[in-house]
């Protein structure tokens, strides 16, 4: 069956599309005149002026190691952020805990832990695939470095940025 | 003076100097003096223009964040005055590539087509009255007019080359919608003029000035010559001055002019590929159209003669209806060298004017349908003009 679509009858001032162009102009010369004197304006100068405070308890910025209360380091060295890791940033080289430790239990942590930050997509599957609680996405994001070499985040770096980690922690809020 | 050219004279050897004060005379000769104050004049408008594109490029930067309700461009220098010079820096040390399979030789001729018929324009136009006499034109030619109209579409060969010699679709693309949206709006653009010239009986853009001078603005013919600063102090002579320019003839007259002056405004925008009508470059569509395989000082030019191109046609919507140089109360060139300057200021004044409604106009409006476009062109303005050139005869002919 035909649709008949009735179109709306215009108007000769429609038609002549003067006054339209007449009342667009007027709009943007309210909006310059107050942006001249500095209303209105949406910018944020980016360096000087950011906008951490208000980024979410999700964000996901660059990921990082964290210790617990103790002291102890959360990764055991079980190789799953590696595995599942889409574009392949991070390397795990694992060393078994000497018998004279506190934490001989847990058997295993990294000898060398790098996130390759040039490879790394933010896309936080290492935290949710890690068991232990230990790898989470921080709210770093301006991640830069004059070399490949310098944007490797080496286990120093990674427990650095990462800090200790308290009791509960957010890893399966499902925003995340 | 001889004083100071016997001791200039001492820094150089005898047949030097000889040859010095040959050149010198030369220089006072009628026809020497012609020469090198037209050079002088050219280079020194060649730098005006080349500095006001600069800006008006940052200017449309501004305007344009300022329109949406952003910054702009506010690192380099203070308030960011020095961004063009960044850019152009950044523009010169680019590769500037030639794409595989272009035509190298109308690849490289392009942009200068496109650069180099706007600064041309600017050589007729009198950009002043006088100054010490010499009159601030670089050429009174009596085709001023034609030759204007002939230059300025020069450039769409520029464009249409560009596309061409790409050898690449969107710049194709490009340069045929430029092709007919020149054809379109060249018809219009000089027919609409025609009023003009009937009104004042001369080709010549010095003579259209003057016509200005003496019975007022064409879009605005209030202030005749005999308004001067003395009339404002006596009201009453000021007031007759007022009424002895108001006269039926040019009453009737403003009407066709105004119509003339508005296809003439619009053609200009889609002659300068502006934005209600930037088919041809159609960022979204086009990927920047024809210039989409240049870089680094092509692009340059293409993204340059566009605004000069704008400079160009301001400059030209000035002289012939804005009065040019004229302004209501302020003398001539004849009585100074100071009213000469403020001839100058007054021209460069109303071109900025111009341009900011230009970029105004821009980052107002959406880009009209090529359809639209076209009938636009071919069925309003062209049809009006026509009418318009007969009903300048009519008033002319039946009003005396």
């Amino acid at each position: 069956m035909a649709f008949v679509v009735n179109r709306k009858k215009l108007t000769l001032a429609e038609k002549l599309y003067l006054p339209a162009i007449l009342s667009g102009l007027a709009i943007t010369w309210k909006h310059m005149k107050r942006a001249l004197f500095g209303k209105g304006i949406i910018t944020m100068q980016y360096p000087e002026e950011k906008w951490d405070k208000n980024l979410p308890a999700w964000y996901r910025g660059a990921p990082t190691l964290v210790k617990d209360e103790t002291g102890r380091e959360r990764c055991v060295a079980c190789q799953l952020c590696e595995f599942i890791c889409p574009p392949r940033a991070i390397t795990i080289e694992p060393m078994e805990i000497p018998d004279e430790s506190r934490w001989r239990k847990v058997e295993k942590k990294p000898r060398e832990f790098d996130i390759d930050m040039t490879r790394c997509i933010y896309c936080g599957l290492c935290e949710e695939v890690c068991p232990e609680q230990a790898i989470f996405l921080r709210k770093d994001y301006s991640i830069t470095g004059l070399s490949r070499d310098q944007m490797v985040h080496h286990k120093d770096k990674l427990y650095e940025m990462g800090g200790v980690m308290n009791g509960l922690v957010i890893k399966w809020n499902e925003k995340k | 003076m001889d004083d100071l050219s016997n001791f200039i004279s001492h820094f150089f050897s005898p047949a030097a100097w000889s040859f010095l004060k040959a050149i010198g005379e030369a220089c006072m000769t009628p026809l020497g003096f012609l020469i090198w104050t037209t050079l002088l004049k050219s280079a020194i408008l060649l730098g005006i223009i080349l500095g006001l594109v600069s800006y008006t490029v940052y200017a449309e930067r501004r305007v344009s964040a300022l329109i949406q309700d952003r910054l702009g461009p506010n690192r380099v220098g203070w308030q960011g005055l020095l961004q063009p010079i960044a850019d152009a820096a950044k523009l010169l040390f680019k590769e500037n590539f030639t794409p595989k399979n272009a035509n190298y030789f109308y690849f490289r001729l392009a942009p200068k087509l496109v650069m180099i018929p706007p600064i041309l324009v600017m050589g007729v136009i009198p950009f002043g009255s006088s100054l010490f006499g010499v009159p601030m034109t670089i050429a009174s030619i009596n085709v001023g007019a034609i030759y204007v109209l002939a230059i300025s579409s020069i450039s769409v060969y520029g464009i249409v080359l560009a596309g061409w010699a790409s050898n690449s679709k969107y710049p194709f693309l490009g340069g045929i919608r430029s092709t007919s949206q020149m054809i379109s709006y060249e018809l219009s653009l000089a027919l609409s003029i025609v009023p003009v010239f009937m009104v004042v009986g001369s080709l010549n853009l010095n003579t259209i000035v003057q016509y200005q001078v003496e019975y007022g603005w064409m879009i605005a013919p209030f202030w005749p010559q005999g308004m001067s600063w003395d009339s404002l102090l006596h009201p009453t002579a000021a007031w007759q001055a007022i009424l002895a320019g108001i006269k039926l003839r040019h009453l009737l007259l403003w009407i066709p002019l105004i119509i003339s002056f508005f296809i003439f405004f619009v053609s200009m925008f889609a002659e300068t590929n502006r934005l209600p009508f930037d088919l041809p470059e159609a960022e979204q569509e086009l990927i920047g159209g024809y210039h989409t395989e240049y870089s680094s000082m092509g692009f340059a030019l293409f993204f340059l003669g566009e605004y000069t191109a704008m400079i160009a046609g301001a400059s030209v919507i000035t002289t012939l209806f804005l009065g040019g140089w004229s302004f209501p109360l302020i003398p001539d060139g004849s009585h100074g060298w100071f009213w000469g300057l403020v001839n100058i200021a007054v021209f460069f004044a109303k071109i900025i004017a111009l341009l900011f409604i230009f970029i105004w106009v821009r980052w107002t409006l959406p880009r009209f349908r090529y359809d639209q476009l076209m009938k636009l062109g071919w069925y309003f303005f062209f049809g009006l003009a026509v009418v318009n050139i007969f009903l300048t005869a009519l008033i002319l002919t039946y009003s005396k």
